[in-house]
């Protein structure tokens, strides 16, 4: 066994540098997403068919292609598009790509919120003469919210863990930072098990937490369930 | 138009380890989902604590810093030789994708309902015949459409072995744009491409399934 405890302590404040990089690019990538996801969603409203269906296999193209592919797309061949390429830097190629290729994702999630609203609340709410403004922000939303938190804040672990991916047009990310200790010093193993080690740190807690809100929105909705079928 | 062509034929000579990977790793992984996911459901403490920790572990951290694990740090460790790139490349998937997909077979064995084990108790069955002929045909078909979308995801992370060393699509098609830079857009909408053509077929399949899932269990 060629472990190594000195190596680790050599590499820590590299790869901890490093996950300062991650965590900021997640949480872009991720209010990218968030933001652009809502594009997707409104365009697929707008009615006509064969604008549909070109959306929706837009969509399917984007969800599912490697999105490394779409990052080295994005960096490496965008600024050579005629008349409308530019040259990004890394750093909001990543945003771009990733952004984009996750935000077909979140539109399902804001989809599904919309449709969990029973259509009773549509028409109670015209019944009402409630102006749409008021329906949306007083009853379908907070209706439509909670039940999207669990699944947005899954999305937002997938992501930091996709995150590592932009390392390779030159995020220097923890990942980034372990392979050039790695290639420095030809050692490999401590910086790369120290990256695994603050990967599981950061998404563990999260996912307990994110499957406690889980639980408690599950609660809510079979309490909820269990009363309107009553008087059935 | 020579280019075109040019470019279609450097790509193909990726495809032949874009498939290896893509079966070699789905493969491996349906097989570790279904042991996780038993292992995760049996009584024994140890057995499924210490799939629990599999399952955490892998999910936790990210599958390309498992795939750069696999083939750099793993030979330091204890000087474990893989063989090949290419094993590195399909274990750290097949883990990774078995890890996520032991949840859908514990969950989707958990989700058929009690009565039908109540039921086959009380048809004198055994544990084993309770759960070849009661639960599992119930539950494969609850499966069936995730394993789906994961084999799409599995299609999408083949693509990471290019960044070690293994001649996939992508690799060869960055090889290809680094010498003809003008080139570019041409050659990742060639390889984004074949990935959607490679899809395809995997999402209809999905479709098909998801179809049959919603229509109840009735066997």
């Amino acid at each position: 066994m060629n472990w190594d405890w000195n190596v680790m302590a050599d590499a820590f404040p590299m790869v901890f540098k490093g996950m300062w990089v991650t965590l900021g690019l997640t949480i872009a990538c991720y209010l990218f997403s968030l933001v652009f996801g809502f594009f997707w969603f409104f365009v697929k409203q707008i009615p006509g068919r064969p604008f549909q269906w070109i959306v929706f296999w837009i969509m399917e193209f984007i969800r599912s292609t490697p999105p490394l592919v779409q990052l080295f797309f994005i960096y490496y061949a965008w600024p050579m598009v005629p008349y409308v390429g530019v040259s990004l830097n890394p750093f909001v190629a990543a945003i771009l790509g990733l952004g984009i290729h996750f935000s077909t994702y979140i539109s399902e999630v804001y989809r599904s919120g919309i449709e969990s609203v029973d259509k009773g609340q549509w028409e109670a709410a015209r019944a009402l003469n409630f102006p749409t403004g008021k329906t949306w922000t007083k009853i379908i939303l907070p209706q439509a919210l909670p039940p999207t938190i669990p699944m947005l804040g899954n999305y937002l672990i997938i992501m930091f863990k996709e995150v590592p991916l932009a390392s390779t047009i030159g995020v220097v990310g923890m990942l980034h930072m372990a392979n050039e200790y790695g290639a420095q010093h030809w050692k490999y193993l401590e910086p790369l098990t120290l990256v695994a080690i603050f990967f599981l740190l950061l998404s563990y807690p999260s996912a307990v937490l994110i499957r406690k809100l889980e639980q408690k929105y599950n609660r809510r909705f079979d309490k909820r369930e269990t009363v309107q079928s009553k008087p059935v | 138009m020579n280019e075109l062509g040019e470019i279609l034929f450097v790509l193909l000579k990726g495809l032949k380890i874009t498939l290896i990977i893509l079966v070699g790793s789905a493969v491996l992984a349906y097989i570790i989902a279904f042991i996780a996911g038993f292992c995760r459901l049996s009584t024994n403490i140890f057995l499924s604590k210490f799939t629990g920790f599999y399952v955490e572990v892998f999910r936790g951290t990210s599958l390309i810093v498992q795939l750069f694990w696999f083939s750099y740090a793993l030979p330091g460790l204890f000087g474990i030789q893989l063989g090949s790139d290419l094993w590195a490349g399909i274990l750290a998937i097949s883990l990774n994708y078995g890890a996520y997909m032991s949840e859908i077979v514990r969950g989707s064995i958990l989700s058929v309902s009690k009565g039908q084990t109540e039921a086959a108790i009380a048809l004198n069955m055994s544990r084993f015949q309770r759960m070849r002929l009661v639960i599992l045909p119930q539950a494969v078909k609850m499966m069936l459409p995730e394993f789906g979308n994961y084999l799409i995801h599995m299609l999408k992370a083949t693509s990471l072995v290019s960044l070690i060393g293994l001649t996939d699509i992508l690799y060869y098609g960055d090889i290809y744009r680094s010498t003809h830079l003008s080139l570019a857009p041409t050659v990742y909408i060639f390889v984004l491409v074949f990935y959607f053509i490679l899809a395809l077929p995997l999402i209809g399949i999905t479709r098909k399934f998801e179809r049959s899932a919603r229509k109840g269990v009735a066997n």
